[in-house]
């Protein structure tokens, strides 16, 4: 029995799905009816449907925090930028004189996701170029950053009524919501990009060791202003999907600790925050058990305001049967084999 | 090469430098604020400072502590806020002020140790650990009440009105007073106890402390059991000072210490910096808010926005610095 569930148990993503099947379960328990998914009015329904609709933004921010990690980096200021391209777009679209054309809305998306862009390379030259700590680096544009959302809303919730820019945080397109066909379409590309090409073998390069990629010829900093700014674009994306969804624009509460979250997610997804490598699925996996959570605290009837308790604890449970020396104290490496593929060498342990 | 000589012609230990940097943005802020507003240059508006932010400079020299051994502690603000709330909701049971304070520093302190246990023994990241931390103490302050209760026990009435006059129309709060003493607490413990010169060790490199025999388990722990102590120490300062509980007191106030901390000249690498600096960093960016307040015309969010320039300046400066030194 060891012996034919040992490579489940010691694959990576092994804990992370047994808590996310076991937090859908639970639900089921509370919820009836919970992995049904209905057709209505051409649209699809269900709980399940709506813990990835819900968590679309979550996944996209994740998705770009994961490249970021897996370079030994970190961004935290994907909240500001989730709130910057929201407000900026939403600003636009209500100096429009008809909110409903197309082509406006276009342009406002556009200048939201490339003022986006070159917030993304800010953070990136600020780490690449100027040398400075990810953390800090981008710790100046998560302060200032929410300053600059509530310039451009002056302090006001723009409220807005488009139906094109509806569309992309709460509209469906072939029966599926747009959100969740955004997020696979950039998943799928980004899959692409890092799996079948060799930037992801790049960014895992420079995360393992920046110096020495440079030395065996990787453009060290080309790489890591590129993971800073597709970071930024995925932020900018999810804050058009958040702000799509309700409609307005607010500078102060958008996308508001999401960087957490994401952080969150990537980790639990099995990406080190010490980088050298990371893990797609996982992320994603991390971030659908963070939406899970939410979404079985309200199922199951707790109090909403537990949230942030249940949201610790899953969260220490998860990153202590990860821990290796966790694991090693407290299971007294039972289940080891005597030809155990050796551990990965540890790197030095970089404090976050 | 390990001075610098400034136009003084005085030479000063390079170490000294963010910290003199800091003081001099200080006082040059305060010199045009005096210059540009009518009876800004008074003692009592660095005073004030003190008064509005004595909560915010206990709980960055916490912080300092945790950064010095090259850790974070992201639960800092969420501590104070669950501090106000547990000091709220037992007064408002009628218990008596001191217990109340005592279990309240004694949360703060069990809390802060368990996060540094979990992240010294089970080797996990102090950003992962205390981001959890800061989710518990957050869940925890929503779990007892989300509304704000309101404190009206006479003792903690008494710390928020008291006035202490220093002569010249000047006075202060007894928080102040108290943070003062913090201060220099933590000043003498870094610079003259066994434990302070472990901080430095630990920051500098971990492994060198370790191999030198010094107690690295017992350090790191101990830093964030005196940062979770800050914390709930800031967070009473911020009931005498707000007169209620409430679970989104000091959202965010973590930012706001690890920027003081950064902008008081602490390299968050761990193992340089000074008490001192955190002070000017918490002193400079009271001033930001003071000025934006006689300024009038300026809306709140220049002050997050002049927050990250200052934070930009003073990393581009340290970077400066470290990479002349370096060579």
């Amino acid at each position: 029995m060891t012996a034919f569930l040992g490579p489940f148990l010691r694959h990576r993503l092994f804990w992370p799905v047994v808590i996310l099947v076991g937090l859908l379960l639970l639900n089921l328990v509370f919820t009836d009816n919970f992995f049904h998914v209905e057709m209505k009015d051409d649209h699809l329904y269900g709980s399940l449907i709506d813990i990835f609709r819900f968590g679309a933004p979550l996944i996209l921010v994740s998705l770009g925090m994961t490249l970021v990690i897996a370079t030994s980096g970190i961004d935290l200021s994907v909240g500001s930028v989730v709130a910057i391209s929201g407000a900026l777009a939403c600003l636009q679209i209500s100096d429009l004189g008809n909110q409903n054309s197309v082509g406006g809305v276009l342009s406002a998306v556009g200048v939201a996701l490339l003022l986006s862009l070159v917030l993304g390379a800010w953070n990136g030259l600020l780490v690449a170029g100027v040398g400075i700590q990810p953390i800090i680096a981008t710790l100046i544009l998560m302060v200032a950053g929410r300053g600059l959302a509530q310039l451009i809303t002056q302090g006001q919730i723009i409220t807005i009524n488009s139906s094109p820019y509806k569309l992309i945080g709460g509209g469906y397109w072939l029966t599926v919501p747009f959100g969740i066909i955004i997020v696979i379409a950039v998943l799928a590309l980004t899959a692409f990009l890092t799996r079948r090409l060799a930037l992801g073998l790049l960014i895992e390069s420079v995360g393992g060791n920046a110096e020495a990629s440079r030395l065996a010829g990787i453009g060290s900093r080309a790489v890591i202003i590129t993971v800073y700014t597709f970071c930024a674009l995925c932020a900018g994306i999810a804050g058009l999907m958040i702000s799509s969804n309700v409609s307005s624009a607010d500078g102060n509460n958008a996308g508001l600790w999401i960087e957490l979250d994401a952080i969150l997610a990537v980790v639990i997804g099995g990406t080190p925050l010490s980088g050298g490598r990371f893990s797609l699925g996982g992320t994603v996996l991390g971030a659908l058990i963070i939406q899970t959570l939410t979404t079985t605290i309200y199922s199951i009837g707790v109090p909403p305001q537990t949230t942030l308790l249940f949201k610790a604890l899953v969260v220490t449970i998860v990153c202590l049967l990860q821990s290796p020396a966790f694991r090693a104290k407290v299971f007294h490496r039972r289940r080891r084999p005597a030809g155990a593929p050796p551990v990965a060498e540890e790197k030095v342990r970089v404090s976050a | 090469m390990t001075t610098l000589t400034v136009p003084g012609r005085v030479r000063v230990p390079r170490k000294y430098v963010p910290v003199l940097v800091t003081a001099g943005l200080f006082l040059a802020m305060f010199a045009a604020g005096g210059i540009r507003y009518e009876g800004f240059a008074t003692g009592q508006i660095i005073l004030n400072v003190f008064i509005d932010n004595a909560f915010l400079l206990v709980v960055a020299v916490g912080m300092t502590f945790v950064i010095l051994t090259g850790g974070i502690d992201l639960s800092v603000g969420s501590v104070v806020a669950l501090s106000t709330m547990v000091a709220a909701t037992l007064l408002k049971h009628g218990w008596s002020p001191w217990p109340v304070m005592l279990i309240v520093l004694l949360i703060g302190a069990v809390l802060g140790l368990g996060m540094g246990a979990i992240i010294h023994y089970f080797e996990i990241q102090p950003f992962i650990v205390t981001l959890a931390g800061m989710f518990l103490a957050r869940g925890l302050c929503f779990t007892i009440d989300t509304e704000s209760i309101p404190i009206d026990n006479s003792t903690f009435t008494a710390f928020a009105q008291t006035r202490i006059d220093l002569g010249g129309d000047m006075w202060i709060s007894p928080s102040v007073v108290i943070a003062v003493v913090v201060v220099i607490a933590a000043a003498y413990v870094l610079h003259y106890t066994r434990f302070g010169r472990n901080v430095y060790a630990t920051g500098g490199s971990e492994q060198s402390a370790l191999l030198m025999g010094l107690p690295v388990a017992r350090t790191k722990i101990g830093v964030y059991t005196i940062s979770g102590f800050c914390s709930a120490l800031g967070g009473l300062l911020l009931s005498f000072y707000m007169l209620s509980g409430y679970g989104l007191h000091a959202v965010g106030m973590e930012l706001d210490a690890i920027a003081a901390v950064v902008i008081g000249g602490t390299l968050l690498t761990g193992g340089s910096g000074f008490l001192l600096g955190t002070v000017l960093g918490v002193l400079v960016l009271g001033l930001i808010q003071t000025i934006i307040s006689f300024e009038g015309t300026l809306s709140s969010w220049w002050t997050r926005i002049f927050i990250g320039l200052l934070l930009f300046v003073f990393i581009l400066l340290q970077r400066l610095f470290s990479a002349r030194s370096r060579r």
